[in-house]
């Protein structure tokens, strides 16, 4: 119990500072109503702290929780200074000019609260072990989300996103509950070790596929995967952008992870090599891969809008991604580590993506009822060298690493799915993965240029620069990390290979399968001349 | 070191530039450029010439098998910033240093705003041009070779003249495309590497060059695809060339100069180095294909080049058709095709550089590049007027001047190689004597196109645009800073035409082991000539044929 505890030392970090958060959002006083920011950030350095003192667990990912769980604290810490002035704004104005101060109005501290336990959610899906802890924990990193994107800005539109969200989560939750009930039904069991036992020695099933495909498409609503990335744009567009941002991390995050898990009880140790996953899976996963970064990549190219663009991008993000969990943790010395280099891309493309939605951010300009709103579009974004060339630059670097230029961090993250996914065999996705990369180079090109090479029209109103200085702040740490992390590339994708070892016991158990099937596994894959 | 150091230079040159004032900007430049010239220079003299085959200046051929690499990168996968040069890359290094200063110098007057912004880009541009023919690591070639998009692309839309935006996209969209099926290839063979290697990775090109050998055909054909789609974009072969003379059009004097100079160098650089090497099966199958599309290349541009008004669009196109030559000496397959062709990379990068900066002399006076507006120029410019046709000869082949050493070169590589008669100099190869003769029609529109060109702007009546003024700060003709740009080119290109032999010496040894492979399949499936026994002979005679 003890040891089981010390596993979640990270979350329980998170959880007091959730409490002390909501508290403190509804202080009289301004000053420890605005603590609570500092209080959050706080929360996250302690568990990125702790995160580094987790034991290994006893779930499908021994490994996983120094790595994982301290990316996503990172992440979440880098994220948290764009979060600053998105909610309370106005009505700490007229506060301070005076009015009384009304709790009920406030929402400070909830959103704050949510943030974190949205982050809680995808740390504890690290490590879940059991279907019904995986649900939970999945629905604890969305259920705030959606309250998030509803409330991130006063207008209707942020609300319709959040019912939107909303209704399509819950049906997604509800298909991959679907799935689970079916893999329960299969296999007799939620223990995701003993599952994976059941479908090594009695084989998958029908039912047993059938609840498994049911359960990633389901989950693939979190990833922003096709057949469930429909809402993606609308939602994006409808929330405040570092909510936005927080949606292209968080809810991503944690939905690799639960695939990752819910592939690994199956193994990647079928096929005619024994390296590929069973072929409905396989199939079913290629296909979404492929859909996935197509469709992602070229509805972007039709945006006009920056933050419905980066909302595709973020899908297509996660079609490449999709690449290396087709692959698997590298059986045998042959085929690389494919959840490594997933889980690797997932951190650049934190870091790379939040840049982005930070620019927006940072940039503010009167809507037609002459109140103050982030900008949108790419139109707005013109000309932005000439007034803030550090957000130019900022913004210039990140939609570069997106788009995969090296020297950049998005290179190496790319690199590690292209070399994974040819090492095993599956060269006509790597081939569309390219082609796909190189269709995103017009959008990201037309981001670059709307920001360095255009010019603004004189008649038009110059967007100003938001006041909040965390989110210059934000889209500063995003550049500079784009940059300067490419040092630690090497150590990182080594970090996340070890992370993403399926645990050895279930391993140990593939292999004897395959002896006593006596296959030749290393030897037929080595070459296939 | 020494070379590690030589892409220090301009790199933290572009620092200093940077951090100085906007004013002393070109000179600071000036400095560091010329900084790298001295240093690249300098290794030259370092350079072992008596083995210039070897792969030098890299810590891993330093005497015995020391295998640490300068730096390792991503040890999981095997990258590491590991730099070595043979003679190759030696030329073409001193090529791209001889070129950056002279950029920065023929730059002075043209660029008048964001002068700071220009020079820091040239320089960063310069160090990754190094670092292209500086890799001995696939990884970090392909990072050089990727990132040259990246100040190629500001130094386009910044500087460049009315349609530069939209080049610039051309420009970066191509080659962007291009180069991710080359990365997929390339890392295919990488990975060939590590399931021979029992799953340990490694991007060595020496390393992976011995793994890419136990490919089978139909592996290396689809290779040989994969790494010519991203370098014949760069190069640029025929259908995949309509990049360039836009970019070169709206490019800046120094930038088109960089581009015709090295940049597209890399592509050739890219056939030389992998694709002969790496896939030999697949190269002898499909040679006389690329030598197809070449000839198509060499022909369709020169005709496009005589219909041109624009003067650098016809240099531009006749950039296409030039380096078709280049890779039709490369897969030729023997020693007089390949070492033609790498000289020919040279002697394009010295000619096609000065006729560049030559036009943008002309057009810094007249605003102006159409035929149909200036003419005569001769009687305004005389020194100009020398350089330009001077240049022009070189660029047509003139013999005795640079370009003829290794067009012709590369065309009686193509002759000989598969010729029946192997008596009279033939090897065995893909191509022919009908190869060479198509592919030989092409300088003789060369020969048109440039020669009608130069007679239009410099000989005739003179014409002037009539909205013309003069330039304030320059003079009529050339002024000395202007002559302390070209001349070094046109002494080169004299030297290089009349004595060639030391250079052609120094390619030998690389160009045989690159070829080696390539040339052995290809005489393995070269049909028998009619007469065996006088083949026998004459591969004896020839004494390069391996059986």
């Amino acid at each position: 119990m003890i040891e089981k505890l010390a596993q979640l030392h990270p979350e329980i970090a998170l959880f007091a500072a959730t409490c002390i958060v909501m508290v403190l959002g509804l202080a009289k006083s301004s000053f420890w109503r605005g603590m609570s920011v500092w209080v959050t950030g706080l929360g996250l350095v302690a568990a990125l702290v702790l995160s580094f003192f987790s034991p290994q667990t006893d779930g499908m990912l021994p490994n996983s929780l120094p790595y994982l769980k301290a990316m996503i604290a990172a992440i979440g810490l880098m994220i948290l200074p764009l979060m600053g002035g998105t909610v309370d704004r106005w009505y700490e104005r007229t506060v301070g000019r005076g009015a009384s101060f009304d709790p009920l109005r406030v929402t400070r501290g909830e959103f704050y609260a949510f943030y974190l336990l949205s982050l809680m959610g995808v740390m504890l899906c690290v490590t879940a072990d059991d279907l019904i802890w995986l649900f939970l924990a999945l629905e604890l990193t969305s259920l705030p989300t959606y309250i998030m994107v509803a409330m991130s800005t006063p207008r209707l539109r942020s609300q319709e996103a959040g019912v939107k969200y909303f209704f399509l989560g819950a049906l997604s939750a509800a298909t991959f509950l679907y799935g689970f009930a079916m893999l329960y039904g299969a296999t007799g069991t939620t223990q995701l070790q003993d599952i994976a036992i059941h479908f090594r020695t009695e084989g998958m099933g029908l039912i047993g596929t059938l609840g498994l495909v049911m359960a990633l498409i389901g989950v693939s609503f979190k990833i922003a995967a096709a057949p469930m990335h429909f809402y993606t744009p609308d939602v994006y567009q409808g929330a405040a952008s570092p909510v936005s941002a927080f949606l292209a991390f968080a809810p991503k995050a944690a939905g690799f992870v639960v695939m990752i898990q819910l592939l690994s009880t199956v193994g990647w140790g079928w096929g005619e090599h024994g390296i590929a996953l069973p072929e409905a899976l396989r199939i079913t996963l290629w296909v979404i891969a492929a859909i996935t970064m197509t469709f992602g990549n070229v509805l972007a190219l039709l945006q006009s809008n920056a933050k419905r663009m980066l909302a595709y991008s973020s899908i297509a993000h996660s079609g490449y991604m999709l690449v290396g969990l087709l692959v698997g943790p590298g059986q045998g010395p042959i085929a690389g580590n494919g959840l490594g280099a997933a889980m690797f891309y997932l951190l650049c493309y934190g870091v790379m993506n939040l840049g982005a939605f930070a620019v927006l951010a940072c940039l503010e300009k009167r809507d037609e009822h002459g109140e103050l709103v982030e900008i949108e579009t790419v139109e707005d974004l013109r000309g932005l060298h000439a007034a803030r060339p550090g957000l130019a630059w900022a913004m210039t670097l990140c939609a570069l690493s997106l788009l995969g230029m090296p020297p950049l961090l998005g290179f190496w993250g790319k690199l590690g799915l292209f070399t994974s996914g040819i090492s095993a065999g599956e060269i006509g996705l790597v081939v569309i993965m390219g082609l796909n990369s190189a269709v995103a180079a017009f959008y990201y090109l037309r981001l670059v240029r709307a920001v360095m090479l255009d010019t603004r029209d004189e008649d038009m109103d110059r967007p100003a620069l938001t006041d909040m200085f965390g989110r210059r702040v934000a889209a500063g740490l995003s550049a500079v990390g784009v940059l300067v992390v490419v040092i630690w590339a090497g150590q990182l994708q080594a970090a996340s290979d070890h992370a993403t070892e399926v645990n050895p016991r279930i391993r140990q158990f593939n292999e004897r399968v395959v002896e006593a099937e006596e296959t030749p596994v290393i030897e037929s894959i080595a070459r296939n001349d | 070191m020494t070379l590690l150091v030589l892409i220090l230079i301009p790199l933290a040159g572009a620092l200093v530039v940077g951090l100085s004032p906007e004013r002393q900007a070109k000179w600071i430049a000036l400095a560091w450029t010329s900084l790298a010239l001295g240093a690249a220079i300098f290794a030259a003299f370092m350079f072992d010439w008596a083995n210039p085959g070897v792969i030098q200046f890299s810590p891993k051929n330093h005497a015995s098998g020391d295998l640490t690499p300068l730096l390792p990168l991503v040890p999981s996968l095997g990258i590491s910033i590991s730099l070595g040069a043979d003679s190759v890359s030696m030329f073409l290094i001193l090529l791209t240093t001889l070129l950056g200063p002279l950029c920065v110098l023929g730059s002075f007057t043209a660029i008048t705003e964001r002068v700071k912004t220009f020079y820091v880009w040239l320089l960063i541009l310069q160090a990754a041009m190094t670092g292209v023919f500086a890799a001995r690591d696939l990884i970090l070639f392909y990072v050089c070779f990727e990132f040259t998009l990246a100040p190629m692309f500001v130094l386009i839309s910044l500087y460049g003249s009315t349609n530069r935006r939209y080049a610039a996209i051309k420009f970066f969209l191509y080659t962007f495309t291009g180069s991710m099926i080359a990365l997929a290839g390339l890392v295919y063979v990488a990975w060939v590497y590590s399931t021979i290697h029992n799953g340990a990775w490694s991007f060595d090109i020496a390393d992976m060059q011995h793994a890419a050998l136990t490919m089978s055909r139909t592996e290396q054909t689809w290779v040989l695809f994969a790494l010519l789609a991203g370098f014949a974009v760069k190069v640029p072969l025929f259908p995949v060339h309509t990049w360039l003379p836009l970019a070169h059009t709206e490019a800046p004097t120094a930038g088109s100069v960089l581009l015709a100079g090295v940049l597209l160098k890399l592509g050739t650089y890219g056939i030389f180095r992998f694709v002969l090497p790496f896939v030999p099966l697949a190269v002898a199958e499909y040679a006389s294909l690329i030598a197809i599309i070449s000839i198509i290349g060499i022909l369709y541009a020169g005709f496009i080049c005589w219909v041109q008004t624009d003067v650098k669009k016809l240099v531009a196109y006749s950039s296409v058709s030039h380096l078709g030559f280049c890779v039709l000496g490369l897969v030729a397959l023997n020693m007089v095709g390949g070492a033609g062709s790498v000289m020919y990379m040279i002697n394009h990068g010295l000619s096609t550089g000065a006729l560049f900066f030559c036009i943008g002399m002309m057009y810094e006076r007249y605003h102006t590049r159409s035929m149909n507006e200036v003419g005569g120029l001769a009687r305004r410019m005389p020194v100009w007027s020398f350089f330009m046709v001077f240049f022009t000869m070189a660029s047509v082949g003139l013999p005795g001047l640079n370009g003829f050493v290794g067009e012709f070169m590369a065309l009686l590589g193509t002759f000989q190689s598969g010729a029946r008669t192997i008596g009279a100099g033939g090897t065995h190869g893909p191509l022919g004597p009908w190869f060479a003769a198509v592919a030989a029609t092409g300088m003789i529109v060369a020969a048109m196109y440039l020669l009608y060109m130069v007679g239009r702007v410099v000989f005739g009546p003179l014409k002037e645009p009539d909205h013309h003024h003069a330039h304030e700060t320059l003079p009529a003709d050339l002024n000395a800073r202007e002559i302390t740009v070209l001349a070094p080119l046109a002494v080169l290109c004299v030297v290089l035409g009349v004595y060639p032999s030391p250079m052609l010496r120094a390619l030998e040894a690389p160009v045989a082991t690159t070829i080696a492979a390539a040339r052995e399949a290809s005489s393995r499936m070269a049909p028998v000539p009619m007469d065996s026994g006088h083949a026998e002979v004459a591969l004896i005679h020839d004494g390069e044929a391996s059986r």
